[in-house]
């Protein structure tokens, strides 16, 4: 087990002044956020807010022009490898390759974290998610539904300290999203887990994140607890906030908050 | 570190294990071109031509042990992109050390199936015996495989930066290299300019060394010596051109690209 670099006071994840730039189009304008152990984090925006592309520095997929990211007290771009065992990423535009079975990709992918006998936890996870029926079958044979809870075993396989999810419900039917957002609430309680989520469906984000913050063209627009930012902008939902950020971004850009407390204060 | 290695080849173990397509891949081509390239030496022996006919089924036999240690690498790669896999073995804590060694170790056991598998064809069809290349015959597929792999670094840094336009260098490079290679004819058949160009790969060493142990016995340890060391040139070139374009990727997001095309 790796020694952990954070106390709980400290924030888990730490992005100060990150920018991204891709030629002449700026994906990140200076972000700075934080969040603290335990928390469940919503980055939304409307396409091309810079949501993935933030999920992507902070996994090492994408090296920032400038600005830091401190992950569990180090910084991604020295310590990939020793961050990168400590967290994990499920999103509805990844898969597991097609071709082996369910029970061969998360053998293969417990050893690529290190588990050599991990038959009996990944049992358990193929349980969690009630998806221990497809063990045997081609992963290409599962329906998007079985699909999105077999990235999510996936994604548990390390206990992971933080979790980075990228629409994880995107494409499931109610029954099945409110499900695995059960599981993963359930998983973040008995666990301490962090989430770092982004979504399209803001009741989802209601209910699931303890703070959003809202991206506009690569930028903060908005930041803080679901009810106090719908109350702050006099918005009558999330949903009716998003639409207006969305269309008219530039108006928010002055009301912020609530990010910056230090972890640990109530 | 063997955990991770031996992770990515057991997700090839896996894929092979039930796909006729990928085992298709090490016997079938291979196979049917030394079926085909059998039957011409066998018109080209009637044709009192003997010596002719050990270098072309040698020829052969070699030939696709080079093919095959690049495709090893450009394929097991290009393979997670067309799975949309890529980025959960990025966001694994393997290095790319760790996954290279894996995709290598992967080539090299079906380079040493599939050459076993054509040398007992040669042997029992066309009386073509490859161990006449004694001991020296390790050397001979080792600097291949060790070529291939140079090959197909390069060839896998390009797909990286240019993606799913460029997948056609799989197949396309190994053909730039093979006329220059001299892998049917020797190298005094191609014009002198060409000839120097030659002599600066090292799968030329390597197929003018068969041609001389198959019509003398004697193995030229010195040109295997100048063929493993342009070896080494190579892939450490390769190596550097490979961790340099990876690092222009992240640098541009073509990963994340990538993944989604």
């Amino acid at each position: 087990m790796q020694q952990k670099a954070v106390n709980t006071h400290d924030p888990i994840t730490e992005v100060s002044k990150l920018t991204k730039r891709f030629g002449k189009l700026t994906a990140l304008d200076s972000l700075s956020f934080r969040v603290c152990r335990g928390d469940i984090l919503g980055l939304l925006g409307p396409n091309g807010a810079g949501k993935t592309t933030a999920i992507h520095c902070m996994l090492g997929l994408i090296t920032p022009t400038s600005g830091s990211i401190r992950i569990l007290g180090l910084d991604i771009g020295r310590h990939r490898r020793r961050i990168l065992a400590q967290v994990n990423f499920s999103s509805a535009y990844t898969s597991l390759p097609s071709n082996l079975t369910v029970i061969e990709n998360l053998i293969v992918f417990a050893r690529l974290y290190g588990l050599k006998s991990a038959r009996g936890k990944i049992d358990t996870l193929l349980e969690l998610f009630e998806i221990a029926e497809t063990a045997g079958q081609l992963t290409g044979s599962l329906s998007s539904g079985q699909l999105t809870r077999l990235n999510l075993c996936k994604a548990f396989l390390n206990d992971p300290e933080i979790l980075f999810l990228d629409e994880p419900t995107a494409s499931l039917d109610p029954d099945i999203a409110a499900k695995v957002r059960d599981r993963l609430h359930d998983l973040q309680r008995q666990r301490g887990l962090t989430m770092i989520y982004t979504s399209h469906n803001m009741q989802e984000v209601e209910q699931m994140c303890d703070r959003v913050i809202f991206l506009a063209k690569g930028r903060i627009v908005m930041q803080g607890p679901p009810a106090e930012i719908i109350k702050r902008s006099n918005r009558s939902s999330l949903e009716d906030l998003f639409i207006a950020i969305a269309r008219n971004g530039h108006l928010y850009e002055t009301i912020t908050g609530q990010g910056d407390e230090p972890c640990g204060s109530e | 570190m063997w955990l991770r290695i031996s992770a990515i080849v057991m997700r090839y173990f896996f894929l092979h294990r039930r796909s006729v397509a990928r085992v298709m891949e090490i016997f079938f081509w291979p196979v049917m071109n030394l079926i085909v390239w059998g039957f011409v030496t066998h018109y080209l022996k009637e044709l009192a031509l003997p010596k002719t006919v050990l270098f072309l089924l040698g020829s052969v036999i070699l030939w696709d042990v080079l093919y095959r240690s690049q495709q090893g690498i450009t394929l097991a790669i290009t393979e997670e992109f067309w799975v949309k896999n890529i980025i959960n073995i990025f966001i694994s804590p393997i290095s790319i050390a760790e996954l290279l060694t894996a995709i290598c170790i992967v080539g090299i056991i079906k380079s040493v199936v599939t050459t076993i598998v054509l040398g007992l064809l040669a042997f029992f069809f066309y009386r073509f015996n490859l161990l006449t290349a004694g001991p020296g015959l390790v050397l001979f597929l080792g600097n291949l495989l060790l070529f291939g792999w140079a090959v197909g670094l390069f060839t896998m840094a390009l797909i990286f930066r240019y993606g799913r336009a460029a997948e056609a260098l799989i197949w396309g490079v190994p053909f730039l290299i093979q006329p220059v290679s001299a892998v049917f004819y020797p190298v005094s058949v191609l014009p002198t300019w060409l000839q120097k160009i030659a002599y600066l790969l090292p799968s030329t060493y390597v197929f003018e060394g068969m041609r001389q142990v198959l019509a003398t016995g004697v193995t030229d340890i010195s040109i295997l010596g100048v063929s493993f060391g342009l070896n080494l040139i190579y892939l450490f070139l390769g190596a550097l051109y490979f961790s340099w374009m990876l690092r222009k990727v992240r640098e541009m997001g073509y990963l994340s690209r990538l993944h989604l095309e």
